[in-house]
């Protein structure tokens, strides 16, 4: 069995809220991420959902170490990140990579595509001028783009052209991991389809691992090999992306896909069995955190946090109904 | 018995550098609306479905002028009406639900003061029966609490919450049409589904027609009759939501369905080449040929008539056009 390019293990990130006033005290903790773990394969796509404010785009920060973890390990290729220094930190963050959402804020307008896409090359390699120029033409390819447009700037692009600039720029340093946060939501519909398949296509060829934030669970499924879902900061249901879609155990899972949108208009219309809202992260419900809107509570469910087991093959569940 | 609103030709042209140069944001487009039907109208951004919206209801911004057409709403012509006589069929008979709750309500007001507004104008409602009927607008948007939560402010409210009070807003003139422009754009899923049945259950109750202005294919199967699909300020197919879903005659309206990713199937996404185009330069013929795969010769020339495919369906495209009606275009062209 292939190792884990990534393994996340009980990670926890709690943020101070200070309550203002002179002394600036802390008075609470948001815990906006709560003992999470997962792992990604080689060449595989793992999808991470929730609705906003569930604490994806924080384990995406942590894993990219833009944030400290609370608690936890992040292993990459079995090297523990969080204490890596110097060469070695250099040496990971060559391999992981980020596209965020919005390409009309994440490229910089000042910059010529060239420049955007080597600047990576230029602080992790010390290639030559003319190395780099033929890597930058050879990534643009890859991505679906002609070379001869590194000499523009990125205001000459429309949105899913610059999403693929910012994909090439994430995948000019041999990366084995990208972190991809909402990358087709800012798209128009006919574009999105364009920058799925690419997406899709660079893994099949260069066998890149992606973890893929996303809200919209069609979306997400098609993609992804395996699905994460979360919500409130706790990681609630993890299986294959068939799997899930066919047999979610999870009461939240199940709520996720009611109220995906139907694919046509003959399609069985469900109405959404769970109510309400996701409560604030500033004081999440006790016990289990979806008690509060869950059509299943039992009054276990408001006590005793629920643990995430192993309930079939690949497939995990953080629910009391399940044993 | 007449439509409850009417679109016919309509043409809205937005005028920018002093006058020298014109865009044809919606070009040509008719539709029509019975009583408590639903209309989805749906496109890309910059398709002309939001300029459509603010044409009928008179909001249009000093750069954009009707240049032709006609909207008929009621047996009435709103195009003609002044400003002044608009204000009173706004927030009276057609109500209007926006993208961004947070951007439609004023921060500094109440609840209470933002929902009573349209009943104290339109139906001049005061005191105990004004606030009766905020209360009563509250409860069937589904706020728990009215008395209470009229008091509050927007910003004490969540996304959700704030979306359904600007539903309560457009029902409050008890009006004969809501349009609703990408409402639950902004909200969560599990949010935008319960928002989806609670404007199902308005429609139901009440009978009010809606025009759903959306980019989401998905939300159109679920809340609408009809649907009418733009592109580059033209409707290039129109019909009932069944029958375009099951076989679409326009290339654009199928590669819209087959881009879309269906739950569970890892079926290859069919990708639309190139970019949605640029208004003010659009291409010559069909604005959709650079992009289509089924393009002619013919389709780089000239710009498709309405093809009529059976009862209230109709395409814009030559393909749909080649056997059916070609006789119907010697005769126009003659």
């Amino acid at each position: 069995m292939t190792a884990p390019v990534l393994e996340v293990q009980g990670l926890k990130k709690y943020f101070p809220v200070s309550t203002g006033g002179l002394l600036h005290r802390r008075a609470a903790w948001v815990k906006a991420v709560e003992t999470v773990d997962f792992d990604i394969m080689p060449g595989e796509t793992l999808g991470l959902i929730g609705e906003s404010g569930c604490g994806k785009t924080t384990t995406a920060k942590l894993i990219l170490l833009q944030e400290k973890p609370t608690e936890g390990s992040i292993r990459f290729e079995g090297e523990e990140i969080l204490a890596l220094h110097g060469a070695a930190l250099m040496r990971y963050r060559r391999a992981v990579q980020v596209v965020f959402q919005d390409p009309y804020s994440s490229l910089s307008p000042r910059m010529r595509v060239r420049d955007i896409i080597a600047e990576p090359l230029e602080i992790h390699t010390d290639m030559s001028r003319v190395e780099i120029r033929e890597r930058v033409a050879e990534v643009l390819e890859l991505v679906g783009m002609q070379p001869d447009v590194a000499d523009l700037f990125p205001h000459e692009f429309s949105g899913g052209q610059r999403q693929r600039i910012a994909i090439a720029r994430a995948l000019v340093t041999d990366t084995r991991l990208i972190v991809l946060d909402e990358p087709v939501s800012a798209l128009d519909v006919s574009i999105r389809a364009q920058i799925m398949n690419t997406l899709e296509h660079l893994q099949a060829t260069l066998g890149v691992s992606y973890l893929f934030i996303g809200h919209d669970l069609a979306g997400v499924a098609h993609i992804s090999h395996r699905i994460a879902v979360m919500y409130l900061g706790q990681l609630v249901e993890l299986a294959e992306a068939t799997e899930l879609c066919a047999h979610p155990l999870h009461p939240y899972t199940q709520a996720l896909l009611i109220a995906a949108l139907p694919a046509h208009p003959d399609d069985k219309y469900e109405r959404l069995t769970i109510s309400g809202e996701v409560p604030s992260a500033l004081a999440p419900p006790s016990g289990c955190r979806f008690h509060t809107r869950c059509p299943h509570a039992m009054p276990r469910c408001t006590e005793e946090v629920p643990v995430r087991k192993d309930v079939a093959p690949n497939h995990s569940v953080a629910c009391h109904l399940y044993g | 018995m007449p439509p409850l609103l009417e679109v016919s030709d309509l043409h809205t042209h937005f005028t920018t550098f002093g006058g020298r140069r014109v865009v044809k944001a919606v070009d040509g487009i008719s539709f029509s609306l019975d009583e408590g039907e639903t209309l989805g109208l749906i496109g890309e951004s910059g398709c002309g479905k939001t300029t459509t919206c603010l044409s009928i209801v008179g909001l249009l911004p000093n750069s954009a002028r009707v240049a032709g057409g006609r909207i008929t709403f009621q047996g009435e012509e709103l195009t003609q009406k002044t400003s002044r006589e608009m204000r009173r069929i706004r927030g009276r008979l057609i109500g209007m639900i926006l993208q961004d709750p947070m951007a439609s309500l004023n921060p500094l007001f109440s609840i209470y003061r933002q929902v009573a507004e349209p009943a104290y104008y339109h139906q001049s409602m005061r005191g105990r029966t004004l606030r009766a009927r905020v209360q009563e607008l509250l409860r069937s948007v589904r706020i728990p609490s009215p008395e209470q939560r009229m008091r509050d402010y927007p910003h004490q409210m969540s996304g959700g919450m704030r979306q359904r009070i600007v539903g309560a807003i457009a029902l409050a003139g008890g009006p004969k049409l809501i349009i609703a422009d990408e409402p639950t754009t902004n909200l969560d899923v599990t949010i935008q589904a319960q928002y989806l049945d609670l404007l199902k259950d308005l429609q139901r109750d009440t009978g009010v027609a809606i025009i759903f202005v959306t980019h989401n294919l998905g939300i159109v199967a679920r809340m609408c009759d009809r649907m009418a699909v733009m592109y580059a300020g033209r409707i290039v197919e129109h019909g009932s939501v069944r029958d375009l879903f099951n076989a679409a005659k326009h290339p654009y309206t199928r590669a819209l369905l087959g881009s879309i990713a269906k739950l569970g199937s890892k079926e290859p996404l069919y990708a639309i080449p190139g970019q949605p185009p640029n208004l003010a330069h659009l291409p010559t013929g069909c604005a959709f040929h650079p992009r289509c795969p089924d393009a002619m010769p013919q389709c780089t020339i000239d710009a498709p008539l309405e093809t009529s495919l059976g009862e209230s369906w109709t395409a814009r495209c030559w393909r749909a056009a080649a056997q059916p009606a070609k006789e119907a275009y010697d005769r126009a062209s003659a």
